[in-house]
């Protein structure tokens, strides 16, 4: 078979749209900048928010605060800072409605006689449960109260020559197993998305411009009296934007790289798996997409009319194929053979594997890259029907 | 050599063409003469391939264009309604993109490619590109673009629709000069005058239908007039008649 048509288009494609500003935009600067940019931001952001929170004085407002002068000042000494005001139950409840004060303490009047009496001496804590910025403060005045009333009561056991420890008999040490980099997905969980959109919108304006555009322009019908098969110069089209999505990926991916870099991950005791090696493996995962994508893209296009029309169309369209990774994320998926079946939700999956730094299964690996790419070949046969088409003209 | 044999062409329930034959000879300029809407452009869309008729075929040089689209296309440079040209290219490009379509190597295309720019006077902006371009710089484009394999045949839908005086005036004198050189010129026009000074053969469509075809003079003959608009007027008539 004779493909000088195939690669005349392609390279025409290819040239043209070199300098076409919206397709240079789309393919290597909005995906491949802003989406690593973005999430680079975004993690930076979670990151030093929850170092200020661990860091800073937990703000709480006591009512009657001469009744338990020690108990403050065990808070005080332990982070809380303590704010002496006067207010009724009432009034209680409608400053923490309103965040007049996130976190009132208010000590009732048989405090001080239920402790020396030694029976439970009640304190009343007020907070916002809607409101999950606080959780975290409320958690640790509970836990600063408790350890207060622990330490009261291994005095008291002492006093009457009990053995303190005696009185703890179990004791819950916790371990974390989640390693550096498995962490590092519940942060990076977005990376994934990005990639893979980024590289969709970068063959987008490619894809439109070379089949609704030219049908607008009125080219198409000059195009189609070369003596080049239909099909071919369709293959041609996709070949070019393939070869955009390919540059978009690969940048997206750089960029990712060089983002997350920057990003204070191990001040969290993060790592993320993205040196050159795990790189290079998530290019070669998402490459066979760039056929699919391609194909996929080319054939909504080229039943448009117009180029706003494509445009229309494509916006709507091309968030489909990334609705697996949503139901991924809420169904908690994990690689597994049969999911590997599914175009951009395998290679979610296997993009997943290797930022967590966890083995790749290689039956996975070849189970995704066939079947995507034998969906690709589909769908580039399918836009070659839909070129042979007469109603292609309008 | 153009020869349509009893094309006929629906879209859905309308009839565009209806049985269309006629011929176009080497080193004549044939016209196509009708209203709009009269089948014109469906007849020359399927003489050149981009359409498929329902029934009946057209030979170009005596390959069929249903048998051998691929084969026809080699034959014949085609200038469509309203051709669109690819802006973000050259016309230097945009030109030689259709001889790499047409399998010619770079040298031959290029070396085309200039002889083109050169006979159509199209120096001072033939390194441009073609986003700002005049409709008259546009269609010069569009014409060497379907010159560019030197076909035998060129077929053009409409060519003088929206150009100015000038850009008409360096039209014609092409096409004479590519009569001159033997080629079979075929045009399609709804304007007399275009067709009274350039054709040499006539062939007048009315309800998809030819209702006369012939040398200028034996149209004159055949609808008893001496003006051509006059009988194009009396032949229109007949095509409705037909349609019925």
């Amino acid at each position: 078979m004779n493909l000088h048509g195939v690669w005349a288009v392609f390279r025409k494609e290819f040239r043209e749209n070199l300098r076409d500003r919206r397709t240079l935009l789309s393919a290597l600067v909005f995906g491949p900048l802003f989406g690593p940019i973005l999430v680079a931001a975004i993690v930076q952001f979670g990151i030093s928010h929850a170092e200020e929170q661990s860091d800073e004085n937990i703000q709480v407002a006591v009512t009657h605060s001469e009744r338990a002068p020690n108990l403050l000042a065990h808070l005080r000494a332990r982070g809380v800072d303590i704010e002496p005001v006067k207010l009724d139950e009432a009034g209680m409840r409608d400053a923490v409605a309103t965040q007049t004060h996130k976190i009132i303490l208010d000590i009732p009047e048989d405090f001080g006689t239920r402790l020396q009496a030694g029976e439970p001496a009640p304190v009343i804590l007020y907070s916002d449960g809607s409101r999950g910025f606080d959780r975290r403060g409320v958690g640790r005045v509970r836990a600063l109260i408790s350890q207060y009333g622990i330490e009261i009561a291994q005095l008291r056991f002492l006093a009457r020559g009990i053995e303190p420890l005696s009185v703890l008999p179990i004791s819950v040490q916790e371990i974390d197993v989640s390693t550096p980099s498995s962490r590092s997905v519940l942060v990076l969980n977005m990376l994934s998305y990005i990639v893979l959109l980024a590289m969709l919108f970068g063959g987008l304006y490619l894809a439109i411009d070379a089949t609704a555009g030219e049908r607008e322009r009125g080219s198409l019908e000059m195009l189609l009296t070369a003596p080049v098969p239909r099909e071919h110069l369709i293959y041609g089209k996709i070949a070019a934007a393939a070869t955009y999505m390919f540059i978009s990926l690969v940048l997206t991916v750089i960029m990712f790289a060089i983002a997350i870099s920057f990003v204070g991950l191990e001040q969290v005791g993060i790592t993320a798996n993205l040196g050159p090696a795990a790189a290079t493996k998530m290019i070669a995962c998402c490459a066979p997409l760039i056929l699919f994508g391609a194909s996929y893209l080319s054939i909504i296009s080229g039943f448009a009319k117009s180029y706003r029309e494509a445009q229309t169309y494509l916006g709507l369209v091309i968030t489909i194929p990334t609705m697996p990774l949503m139901f991924a994320g809420i169904l908690g998926l994990q690689a597994k053979t049969s999911l590997m079946f599914v175009p951009f939700l395998s290679q979610h999956l296997l993009l997943t594997t290797i930022v967590r730094a966890e083995p790749i299964v290689p039956l996975h690996v070849a189970i995704s890259v066939g079947s995507t790419l034998v969906y690709g070949v589909f769908l580039m046969w399918l836009a070659g029907r839909l070129y042979r088409r007469e109603g292609l003209l309008g | 050599m153009l020869e349509a044999r009893a094309l006929s062409k629906s879209f859905g329930s309308v009839a565009a063409v209806r049985g269309v034959s006629f011929a176009a000879r080497d080193g004549q300029i044939t016209g196509l003469l009708g209203a709009n809407g009269a089948g014109k452009s469906t007849t020359l869309r399927m003489l050149y391939t981009v359409l498929k008729p329902d029934s009946g075929d057209a030979l170009i040089d005596g390959t069929s264009v249903t048998a051998d689209p691929i084969a026809a296309r080699r034959a014949i440079g085609v200038l469509s309604h309203g051709a669109g040209i690819y802006n973000h290219l050259t016309a230097r490009e945009n030109i030689a993109y259709f001889g790499e379509l047409h399998g010619m190597s770079r040298a031959d295309r290029e070396a085309r490619a200039g002889e083109l720019i050169e006979l159509l006077e199209m120096q001072a902006f033939a390194n441009r590109y073609a986003k700002g371009f005049s409709q008259g710089q546009r269609l010069k484009t569009a014409l060497a673009r379907a010159l560019i394999h030197r076909p035998r045949n060129v077929l053009l839908d409409e060519p003088t629709n929206g150009l100015d005086v000038m850009a008409v005036r360096g039209l014609r004198k092409l096409l004479l000069q590519l009569r001159d050189a033997g080629h079979c010129v075929l045009f399609s026009s709804h304007v007399m005058q275009e067709v009274e000074q350039l054709c040499d053969e006539v062939v007048v469509i009315a309800g998809g239908q030819v209702v006369a075809a012939g040398a200028l003079a034996d149209i004159r003959a055949h609808a008893g007039n001496s003006q051509l608009e006059d009988a194009f007027v009396h032949l229109m008539g007949t095509g409705d008649e037909a349609g019925k």
